[in-house]
């Protein structure tokens, strides 16, 4: 009875991900793989051969790599502070306070930032009123990178502050008896215990920041063109949708090598646990 | 091409215009599920599908239009021609009334999709001036097919204080001391123009040669341009961002306004003219109210409501008459006298194969 019962209430579910999901899915590899009048083609998929288009595809790597390490660094000591703060009032404000700004628009954020950043801008403004020299990032790929890293960060900070705080602390106490130091009881026991955390997280901010559009166009001046502007221009521009989907599926590939890492360092799930 | 007008324009505010907007956006999005679900106003004489550009009429005058004919006006925006001939060709929303500009309205005619316009039920359309229906001959050769709407150019708009000497033609956004200070338009069209002008070819060639050129043209100004933007330049010009901005002629009045340093001028190359038109779609359900829906837009009086509102060149003389600012209604940027230009055209479409090779080259210029 029991059974039954849960299986109709997951009806909405299996409906959700077959109009939503499933069907955009089959619609994006029907276009990547047939031309304007139809006929079966690899060349959509092929065209990312083409200097244009892999060059944004090397750029976008490129970018999001780096966006990517930089907010694993930032992440890391924040999610040991938080977790170490563990069961006080003044951890859960602390994520309160990170996770905050995602109640707003991630496009309102972003063109928040190109007005802060802007030669004319805020941070400028203030700047050369106490007469230091002006911030000359925006329409940068720095500036992008940034975007990237403010986004995306509490997609890092929250799995591995997750997966920290689930560590049992007499694993610690336990390091410590036995003669380890801070540094070996880290290396040893606190790192390789939150590798699942980590890789989540990594999959949480490369995977957004490979196929973003908005923040390269919002603080990149559309100066540079990551494969996800390339993308975004042949569906809504250049209408040739063909294109897009093939080019879409190559993106695919990466976000589906990216999973299957998550999958083998992330065996039960536990960083995506969010 | 691009020039949706943006939101801000109802607010004359400053900096958090863009945010504005989005949040406009949104409520608009809301208001205008309303209808659906309000039990609203009973219309007797029908009811007309209007697909217009963003923010480019004055909403009063739909409200107008309502009361006065009893036709209920459905209303939906789009931000590019390109964006709205897709939705347009598929037919999800059955629209009467489009308004393309020129290029477009000729890759409409050639597909079959407009209906010829019955000009005994539209006799205001005598008020906009003859030289605009001789300009439509370039995509409408008969006149068979459009009313004209907004017309304007695309020229320099540049902040005098920021530049040391006049800017007169488009050689100078080539100049390397305005590095950094530079804004083009992001579209693949209007930025080809800037450069195929500046070589001193035709907006409209698809000689693979010349089109090189402009391209290596474009590649070169790359490293002097502050962004690429659309509908950005107004407010990033306004906010002493940049000193020379690429832009539509409707914009120039209002930017004007906001701050006084800045300039509107047509290059010496020459340049493109548009005009946006009222066309009929074939399959349109309600085409005398569609006629209707024009013939009131070319009223004298309904044509300053919507020049004042959107300050994008009028082609109605009848309206041009009514503007009670001298300054305004004698303006070399709202109207120039395009006589003395030998060098303006009109952009022509270029087909699907003129389309695509114009794209990949503007996508090798992005990515370099």
């Amino acid at each position: 009875m029991k059974n039954k019962f849960v299986k109709w209430l997951s009806l909405p579910y299996a409906f959700w991900s077959i109009a939503f999901v499933i069907i955009p899915l089959l619609m994006v590899f029907y276009f990547g793989l047939t031309d304007k009048s139809g006929k079966f083609t690899l060349s959509n998929i092929m065209s990312i051969s083409l200097p244009v288009h892999f060059k944004s595809l090397l750029i976008a790597l490129l970018l999001s790599l780096i966006s990517t390490v930089i907010c694993l660094l930032l992440s890391y000591p924040l999610a040991m502070i938080l977790s170490s703060m563990n069961s006080s009032g003044n951890s859960k404000l602390m994520i309160l306070i990170f996770v905050l700004p995602m109640w707003m628009n991630f496009l309102l954020r972003t063109l928040a930032w190109q007005t802060l950043l802007e030669n004319e801008g805020v941070i400028n403004t203030i700047l050369r009123a106490v007469h230091l020299p002006a911030l000359k990032i925006i329409n940068t790929p720095y500036a992008i990178v940034f975007g990237m890293i403010y986004n995306f960060l509490p997609f890092m900070v929250l799995p591995i502050y997750n997966v920290l705080c689930k560590i049992d602390k007499n694993l610690l106490n336990a390091a410590r008896d036995l003669g380890a130091n801070e540094v070996q009881t880290f290396m040893k026991v606190t790192l390789p215990l939150s590798v699942p955390g980590i890789i989540s997280g990594i999959t949480m901010v490369f995977v957004p920041a490979l196929t973003t559009f908005v923040i390269s166009d919002l603080l990149g001046g559309s100066k540079i063109l990551l494969i996800g502007n390339v993308i975004e221009q042949e569906f809504t521009l250049n209408s040739n949708w063909n294109l897009g989907s093939g080019l879409s599926i190559v993106l695919m590939l990466f976000i589906v090598i990216s999973m299957i890492i998550t999958a083998i360092f992330d065996k039960d799930g536990e960083g995506s646990a969010l | 091409m691009f020039k949706n007008i943006d939101i801000s324009k109802v607010f004359k505010g400053g900096k958090e215009k863009e945010l504005k907007k989005v949040f406009l956006f949104g409520l608009l999005a809301t208001l205008t599920l309303l209808p659906v679900f309000g039990c609203g106003k009973a219309y007797k004489n029908g009811e007309v599908y209007v697909y217009n550009w963003g923010e480019y009429i004055d909403p009063d005058v739909i409200e107008m239009f309502e009361k006065d004919t009893q036709i209920k006006v459905i209303y939906d925006e789009y931000e590019t021609n390109e964006m709205m001939y897709p939705k347009v060709e598929a037919g999800a929303v059955m629209y009467d009334v489009v308004c393309p500009s020129d290029y477009m309205i000729k890759k409409m005619i050639d597909n079959d999709m407009l209906a010829e316009i019955n000009w005994d039920n539209i006799p205001n359309s005598k008020n906009i001036g003859a030289q605009y229906y001789e300009t439509s001959k370039e995509f409408d050769p008969e006149n068979k097919y459009s009313v004209p709407y907004c017309w304007g150019t695309v020229g320099i708009l540049y902040n005098k204080s920021m530049v040391d000497e006049p800017i007169t033609k488009w050689a100078q956004l080539w100049d390397p001391k305005y590095k950094n200070q530079i804004l083009m338009q992001n579209s693949v069209r209007d930025a080809f123009m800037v450069a195929l002008k500046l070589n001193g070819f035709s907006m409209n060639t698809t000689n693979i040669d010349e089109l090189q050129i402009a391209k290596q043209s474009l590649l070169e100004q790359k490293p002097l341009v502050q962004a690429y933007v659309v509908d950005q330049v107004r407010d990033k010009m306004i906010g002493n961002e940049a000193a020379i901005g690429v832009i539509y002629s409707g914009e120039a009045i209002y930017t004007q306004r906001e701050n006084e340093d800045l300039v509107y001028v047509i290059p010496e190359e020459g340049t493109n003219v548009w005009i946006d038109s009222w066309v009929i779609l074939k399959n349109a359900k309600n085409k005398e109210n569609a006629e209707k829906f024009i013939d009131y837009m070319c009223k004298p009086e309904i044509a300053l409501m919507n020049f004042d509102f959107i300050t994008y060149s009028t082609p109605n003389d009848a309206a041009r008459e009514l503007i009670e600012d001298e300054d305004i209604r004698n303006s070399e940027i709202a109207f120039p006298d395009l006589t003395q230009y030998d060098n303006l055209e009109t952009f022509i479409y270029l087909g699907e194969d003129g389309d695509e090779l114009y794209n990949s080259l503007w996508k090798e210029v992005k990515s370099e």
